[in-house]
């Protein structure tokens, strides 16, 4: 099982990185978002896994780790916020920079822009 | 308060005292500035008799102990010399400035800087923690950096400055490399306990390190080569400023640092060689280069250069009364230097130059001030009856006594007689191309004799040469010897100060010195022809282009490393982490830990390959934005499954509900951004960042798995004993929350709030293209608000409420609490917006989500602020069981208030969002086209 949960989360880090190099800000939220996922599950590991014993007293013998338990949820809560704020971000850049590319530069336009500033210069 | 702690604070109040008084005329200025040393010099006074019988006077205070970084002065014989030093000179040079600043300039603004320079200047003298002496070493390359730079509206004036300040802070930077290794090996800074464990650091391996980064910060600050460059263009500073800083203190702050750290680093070969080869080539170097110069100043400068490197001479060698001679002509060289670089102001005062070739015969105009001149150079040449000559034949033994360069030790004392061949021509120089040689030629102001008060500091310095000079042991003597009992830290040698030693070697080389010297002046035209041959190297050239290399080369590098692109950077951290997080893997030997691994079933293994398949479209189809945002769903599904399998209810619950939030939130963004496919990255890139994806997903993984298979050692057992006790829950995850970290908890909901308002913020104003069909030409479906969904939701909202409210308050004892409760609320209530539209909420829900988080955030530090009323510490907890016919017994706890304002504020957060994101889908404004 810990084989299984260990690839699981190398798959998410590998998936949520590959999304953030990406040009266009969408793509980066969807990184970002992969990526959180990654994390959290990462940091709920280090409690170890457990089966059937969740942290209710009186409910079982034997107790998981309830302190990862209490970051990650937290880090969930605020992992949205951040989301949220990233993708409000994005789409403002988007408004204001009329492009949805992270460098606030869309390449094709830019490459575009130069190749006629060339031909002006030619004719 | 200690008396010794008022030494540096009067100067530093009273560089206040100028800015001040400056409105009111120069005399007032003047006095009320010259009060506060004053009394600075009345307390050291007070003090000396004390240090005299060696008994020293310690002050101290606690700073930053954990750094053992503290307030601590001391004033032994060593800092005695150079306080008096400081303090007495300094006062001369405020009356003398006086007269020699014209009216235009800033008399106030000067005085504040030489009152900081002062303070700092005495702060590196008393200092007795390594760290602070460093402090104010680097405060007095500042102050110095000011005065230098005094005129600014010259451009020499502002290259000056800047050339002392980059060496000798350079200089600075290396001497706090060098402390930090030194405490780091001693684990203290404090001067005592250096001092008294010399033989340990000599022995350690780092010695050497430690040696030379000092002796970098020794050597810039008193100008050795090859670092002497500064200190002629320092010259472009007002003449008082020369006199002060660039001869008589702050120039001596290296040689101070070397007396201060001699029984420390002193006594080894490594030592001897670099101090004194390095001194010597400095005597020599001066000495020469002084002949040659036409500027009177500029002559005094290269004249400091080479005593200065006298005195370091004089620490290199290897007998123990070379510390003493070499404090001796620290006093001995402040005082005639001082002298002459004021007389030097005086004569470019009254006469408006200081070139040598213009300015003959002012014996006739000015005899007073030639007078005093002409006393102060002759001890700098070493003339007999003045100060000069005693230290200067005491120089002369110690370098017939020492033993440094072995079988080639002859050679110093030789050299050394060279220097002094020099120093005879070049003070001759001085007195008689100036004062006699003819009549003055083009001078633009008609000489005469200088102001009655401008001369006095300069009749008190040569009167000093003087009196030391004839009455050495009774004017000098016991505070020569309690200084050098402190720069020896140990019996010092016998010695005698007397003028007369009988005839023997010393004697001799200084008659050969007088000789040669007035032989070399006599045929000086033939060596100035032959220097004539070779160009002078114009240091500031070389080091402005040094320096324009230097920003160059950063640029470059800036260029390199900055172009703009955001993807680049994120590369370049990515693969950054990947390193650090794969070299300490490598000293793992194996990744399988002794921990059993846990059975699995098919139902595990469906749910992974589900996630695998979900991420991976979500990567590979990243394009097809609906699509990747669907698989992404699926990811995020897996992962509450999986919180759940894994004994995290609270976690199952908060993730499931927190994803329908984000999958609408994404979704509404999706129809502002742009619709239409992206371009496919070019082929390498995409070859570079699967690369990078997949090493650091690998690392991670491996990580986890390593992580997993180990055993657990958790301070969890604590929450898990006290949640009932102490907290009066079973869930303990809740219990944490509110309760053992409820101060964490109040900082989350904080940054929760702040983020949204953040978001509001940035919706306001938002001016976004309203795309009027998707990117195929479809128009969006006018069906805005189906009848069915409508109903159906309405029906369903108060049984949501219902479920969140039974959530939040079972949170103590189950799985649910505040965060959770929030989000399936929210939950509830966006159903609505969606089913229904903005328009219809407004007149319904007039909540301001705003309102809602201040509430929340108040609520849940308020609940914290309550225990301090019952005297306890912030957050602390309260419960108890009470008793209700029909209720049955139940629990009140005030963590469960605490958990209202986390409810109130996930609520507040998450539709302020939301809401004022779906308000912008509906309000009215113009309908753009997309990319027609």
């Amino acid at each position: 099982m810990e084989g299984i949960y260990a690839f699981c989360v190398g798959m998410l880090t590998a998936c949520g990185i590959f999304l953030t190099l990406r040009g266009r800000t969408f793509s980066v939220v969807l990184g970002l978002t992969m990526l959180s996922y990654a994390v959290n599950l990462f940091l709920f590991a280090s409690g170890r896994l457990a089966i059937d014993s969740a942290v209710i007293l009186g409910e079982s013998e034997i107790y998981a780790d309830p302190l990862p338990q209490a970051l990650v949820l937290t880090a969930i809560v605020i992992g949205f916020a951040m989301t949220a704020f990233v993708v409000i971000l994005a789409m403002r850049a988007r408004a204001d920079l009329g492009n949805d590319h992270v460098d606030g530069k869309d390449p094709d336009e830019v490459a575009a822009s130069m190749t006629l500033n060339k031909k002006g210069e030619i004719n | 308060m200690n008396t010794l702690l008022w030494l540096p604070l009067l100067p530093l109040l009273g560089s206040l005292v100028p800015l001040l008084t400056a409105r009111y005329n120069r005399n007032v200025c003047t006095l009320f500035t010259a009060i506060l040393p004053f009394i600075a010099l009345l307390l050291v006074a007070e003090m000396t008799p004390d240090v005299l019988n060696g008994e020293n006077h310690y002050a101290a205070a606690q700073w930053i102990p954990l750094l053992n970084l503290n307030i601590a002065f001391r004033l032994d014989g060593l800092s005695l010399l150079f306080s008096i030093l400081i303090l007495g000179i300094g006062l001369l040079v405020i009356l003398y400035a006086r007269y020699y600043l014209s009216p235009k300039d800033s008399i106030g603004k000067f005085y504040s800087f030489l009152m900081l320079f002062m303070f700092a200047m005495l702060g590196v003298a008393l200092s007795d923690n390594l760290l602070q002496m460093w402090m104010f070493w680097e405060l007095t390359s500042i102050s110095s950096f000011l005065l230098i730079s005094f005129w600014g509206h010259k451009s020499e004036a502002r290259k000056g400055a800047r050339m002392a300040l980059t060496i000798t802070g350079a200089g600075g930077l290396c001497l706090l490399a060098g402390i930090i290794i030194l405490g780091n090996i001693v684990d203290s800074y404090s001067l005592q306990v250096i001092l008294d464990s010399g033989d340990f650091i000599r022995a350690h391996s780092a010695y050497p390190v430690i040696l030379v980064l000092f002796l970098l910060g020794a050597f810039t600050k008193s100008a050795q080569f090859p670092f002497h460059f500064w200190l002629p263009h320092a010259m472009a500073a007002p003449t008082p400023v020369s006199a002060y800083l660039h001869s008589a203190t702050m120039v001596k702050a290296g040689i101070f640092l070397m007396a201060r750290m001699h029984p420390v680093l002193a006594d080894t070969e490594l030592w001897f060689l670099i101090v004194s080869l390095t001194g010597l080539s400095t005597l020599l170097l001066g000495a020469y280069i002084a002949l040659f110069k036409h500027d009177l100043k500029g002559l005094l400068a290269y004249s400091t250069i080479s005593h200065l490197g006298l005195i370091t001479l004089l620490l290199g060698l290897d007998t123990r009364l070379s510390t003493v001679a070499a404090l001796f002509h620290i006093i001995n060289h402040a005082t005639f230097k001082a002298s002459l670089f004021m007389a030097a102001g005086i004569i470019d005062h009254e006469t408006g130059s200081r070139d040598m070739r213009q300015l003959n015969g002012l014996w006739k105009y000015m005899p007073h001030t030639a007078t005093l001149a002409m006393v102060a150079a002759s001890s700098m040449a070493g003339v007999p009856l003045l100060n000069g000559f005693l230290s200067k034949e005491m120089f002369f033994t110690e370098t017939l006594h020492q033993a440094a360069l072995g079988s080639l030790s002859w050679m110093i004392p030789v050299l050394a007689t060279v220097g002094a061949v020099f120093a005879v021509a070049y003070s001759m120089r001085f007195v008689h191309d100036v004062f006699f040689n003819g009549e003055p030629i083009n001078l633009p102001k008609t000489p005469h004799e200088a102001p009655r008060y401008m001369r006095v500091p300069v009749e008190i310095l040569v009167a000093l040469c003087l009196l030391v000079g004839i009455f050495p042991g009774f004017i000098i003597g016991d505070l020569l010897y309690a200084a050098s009992l402190a720069a020896i830290n140990g019996p010092v040698p016998e010695y005698s100060l007397s003028i007369w030693h009988g005839f023997n070697y010393p004697l001799l080389m200084s008659f050969v010195a007088t000789a040669g010297g007035l032989v070399i002046y006599y045929f000086r035209q033939h060596l100035f022809a032959f220097q004539a041959n070779f160009s002078e190297p114009d240091a500031k050239q070389i080091f402005d282009n040094i320096v324009k290399n230097i920003i160059k080369r950063s640029t470059t590098l800036f260029n390199f490393l900055e172009n703009g692109s955001l993807q680049r950077y994120n590369y370049l951290l990515i693969s950054l982490a990947a390193i650090m997080m794969a070299a300490p893997l490598m000293d793992l030997s194996t990744t399988l830990g002794v921990r059993p691994e846990l059975p699995y079933n098919i139902v595990d293994v469906t749910a992974a390959v589900l996630l695998v398949i979900g991420a991976l479209t979500t990567a590979i189809c990243h394009r097809h934005r609906m699509l990747a945002l669907i698989s992404l769903s699926i990811v995020g599904f897996v992962v509450s499954l999986a919180f759940a399998r894994f004994s995290a209810p609270d976690l199952a619950l908060t993730q499931l509900s927190v994803e329908v939030v984000t999958a609408v939130l994404l979704m509404l963004s999706l129809f502002f951004l742009p619709q239409r496919a992206q371009k496919q990255s070019n082929p390498r890139r995409l070859i570079r960042d699967l690369g990078i994806s997949a090493v650091v997903g690998g690392l991670i993984g491996t990580i986890c798995y390593a992580i997993l298979t180990r055993p657990l050692t958790s301070i969890s057992d604590f929450f898990i004993a006290n949640s009932k006790t102490g907290g009066g829950g079973t869930n303990v995850v809740n219990v944490i929350l509110v309760d053992f970290r409820g101060f964490d908890t109040l900082g989350e909901i904080t940054v929760l709030g702040i983020a949204a308002l953040g978001i509001y913020k940035l919706i306001a104003r938002m001016k976004l293209f309203m795309p009027s069909s998707d990117y195929k030409g479809r128009p969006w479906s006018n069906d805005g608000h189906p009848m069915m969904l409508a109903v159906l939701s309405q029906s369903l909202l108060p049984i949501a409420l219902l479920v969140s409210a039974f959530i939040f308050f079972r949170g103590h004892n189950m799985p649910g609490g505040g965060f959770i409760a929030g989000l399936i609320t929210s939950v509830a209530i966006i159903q609505q917006y969606i089913a229904h539209g903005v328009d219809w909420m407004k007149h319904r829900v007039k909540v301001d989500y705003q309102i809602l988080i201040g509430s929340g955030i108040a609520i849940a530090a308020l609940t914290g602020v309550g225990s301090w009323a019952f005297d306890k510490p912030f957050l602390t907890s309260w419960f108890d069981y009470f008793y209700w016919p029909v209720v049955g017994k139940f629990e009140l706890a005030s963590a469960m208030i605490f958990d209202l304002g986390v409810y109130l504020t996930v609520i507040g957060a998450t539709m302020l969002i939301l809401a004022n994101l779906g308000k912008l889908t509906t309000s009215e404004r113009p309908i753009q086209k997309e990319e027609e």
